[in-house]
């Protein structure tokens, strides 16, 4: 583990634009993945439309009508495509270098070592899902009876990072597990399908069934609030009994990367190199 | 006779095996793939208790949670994971030619190995199954009757088929195309959608339901569930599965035509 001061943000423009070369080297393959990542959120667009097309909103007296909860949908977009563009294919890599004991390499470079696992590649092409939330999100406010005031505008992108910091954050926890397993197929699985909770709005987890996942993920793994903390800045107005959610999401954001890396830092020591 | 039938038995013997030796792994993975069926009960009971009405187009929360852990049957039973794939793989890097020297018939080789990997999933899958079936029996309103239970039973043996020779014809245009990744992709996405994996296709405007009648993918996801849940005379139900088994057949001798005709333009180099 390196701790020299290195120049990261040019390693990092170097990384995006390697990146950038490899994609356009299969360019077909670019723009079918692009379009398909489309395709797949246009079916949720569809599946919601059709759901109003029966009832005014998701849950009774909960906000979520229409446009706001596309707004809702667009915020998903954004924080899954950030997560899919820079996040997911690097810490999937990371488990595989555990495996195959390729972080060797990595550990010998000059560099912070959870730096370079973070930023190993960028997926480009799962960035068009970035510009699909942003649109819809676009049309939704401009459909929406109530219109954000400006600190809205402004406070969204926070929440948004702060969203994408609590994913990273549990996604690298998750990821330091493979250090201690050396293989975790099924928590990979599993963080798939868990996220999907995250998808849906805080109001529909109620009764007996969903206040326990709803306890359960605010605190101990805190996935509902990734998107549901920004898009409800942005869709709802904004008032009083918003900001004790507001805030506790900003201190989980920054206790879970203090967290992930201490523990990344803990795991390195147990890492064995699988290599001869 | 009996030679082809002991190696028919012991491709389907290994096939077992192999399956078996992850079944810790395997189990907890199929409990893991419910995950969301919790999400769309909580987000169904929201939707429906937002409205005046307890239900949609006739289906109320009990109806659609049922809906839903019956799509995960008929997509035990239809979905084919790794065929496509391991089809074109095999094409790709030159593997396909071990089949082709050797005195067997691919596709029934295929379709043995699948066949085996499937009983075991089932065998397999039945504790997380009856886990899930128990915790959201009152979703149920009991067994439907023995006819309608045949009918159902027949509609999966329908969705396996088509699912089974849809992606194998998919896996051998790799002999044109060589990567069907992309085309993978989307082929799963329309069915996703088509198929009522989705959501209930009861639920979408008459004018596009019955454009839906038209295309093979409802039979591998929300026909077995509609027979099931008797959503559907039982004329409309032998009617469905003659539909079913037309497509079958269809889907049958496009495999073979694929293979047969791929095989043709294929050219295999080295030892």
């Amino acid at each position: 583990m390196s701790t020299s001061k290195a120049p990261y943000m040019s390693i990092l423009a170097t990384v995006a634009r390697n990146s950038l070369i490899r994609e356009m080297t299969f360019r077909v393959n670019f723009i079918a993945h692009s379009l398909s990542v489309m395709c797949w959120t246009s079916l949720q667009i569809i599946f919601y439309n059709l759901i109003f097309q029966f009832r005014d909103s998701i849950g009774k007296d909960t906000g979520w009508t229409k446009f706001p909860f596309f707004v809702f949908l667009g915020t998903v977009m954004i924080i899954n495509s950030l997560m899919q563009t820079f996040f997911i294919p690097n810490m999937r890599e990371f488990s595989e270098m555990i495996r195959q004991g390729n972080l060797d390499f990595v550990l010998l470079k000059p560099i912070d070592t959870q730096f370079l696992v973070t930023f190993t590649r960028i997926d480009w092409s799962s960035l068009a899902n970035l510009i699909l939330g942003i649109c819809v999100i676009a049309y939704s406010l401009w459909q929406m009876a109530f219109t954000p005031q400006i600190v809205q505008f402004m406070l969204f992108p926070l929440y948004v990072i702060a969203g994408v910091s609590i994913y990273y954050s549990c996604m690298l926890m998750m990821s330091c597990v493979s250090i201690w397993m050396t293989r975790n197929q099924s928590l990979d699985q599993l963080w798939f399908y868990v996220t999907t909770f995250s998808r849906y709005p805080l109001e529909i987890y109620k009764g007996s069934l969903g206040l326990p996942i709803r306890w359960i993920f605010t605190t101990a793994i805190p996935i509902l609030l990734v998107a549901n903390v920004p898009a409800r800045v942005l869709a709802k107005p904004l008032t009083a009994d918003q900001f004790p959610l507001a805030i506790y999401s900003l201190v989980i954001a920054c206790i879970g990367l203090y967290v992930s890396r201490k523990l990344f830092l803990a795991s390195l020591n147990r890492y064995r190199s699988a290599s001869s | 006779m009996t030679g082809r039938l002991t190696l028919w038995w012991m491709i389907f013997r290994i096939s077992l095996s192999e399956r078996l030796v992850y079944r810790g792994d395997f189990i907890l993975s199929t409990l893991i793939r419910f995950m969301p069926i919790i999400t769309q009960v909580l987000l169904w009971t929201a939707v429906i208790g937002a409205g005046e009405s307890d239900n949609i187009k006739g289906m109320d929360i009990g109806d659609i949670v049922a809906y839903y852990l019956l799509v995960t049957v008929a997509r035990a039973f239809s979905s084919m994971p790794g065929l496509t794939h391991g089809i074109a793989g095999e094409i790709r890097d030159g593997q396909i030619k071990k089949y082709l020297i050797q005195p067997i018939d691919l596709i029934g080789f295929l379709l043995a190995k699948r066949i085996a990997h499937k009983l075991v999933y089932y065998m397999m899958a039945t504790i997380p199954f009856g886990i899930v079936f128990f915790l959201f029996r009152d979703y149920f309103d009991g067994w439907p009757p023995m006819h309608v239970m045949l009918a159902y039973i027949a509609s999966l043996g329908l969705a396996f088929c088509i699912g089974f020779f849809l992606e194998a014809t998919f896996g051998f245009i790799a002999f044109w195309w060589l990567e069907v990744t992309s085309l993978m992709f989307m082929y799963m996405l329309m069915n996703f959608f088509f198929s009522g994996h989705m959501f209930p296709l009861d639920f979408l405007p008459d004018w596009l339901r019955n454009g839906f009648d038209c295309l093979p993918f409802q039979y591998m996801a929300y026909f077995p569930c509609a027979v099931f849940l008797e959503r559907m005379t039982w004329e409309q139900t032998i009617n469905g599965l003659w539909i079913g088994f037309a497509w079958a057949v269809f889907f049958f001798i496009t495999t073979q035509l694929s293979f047969r005709f791929g095989v043709r333009r294929y050219s295999g180099f080295g030892g």
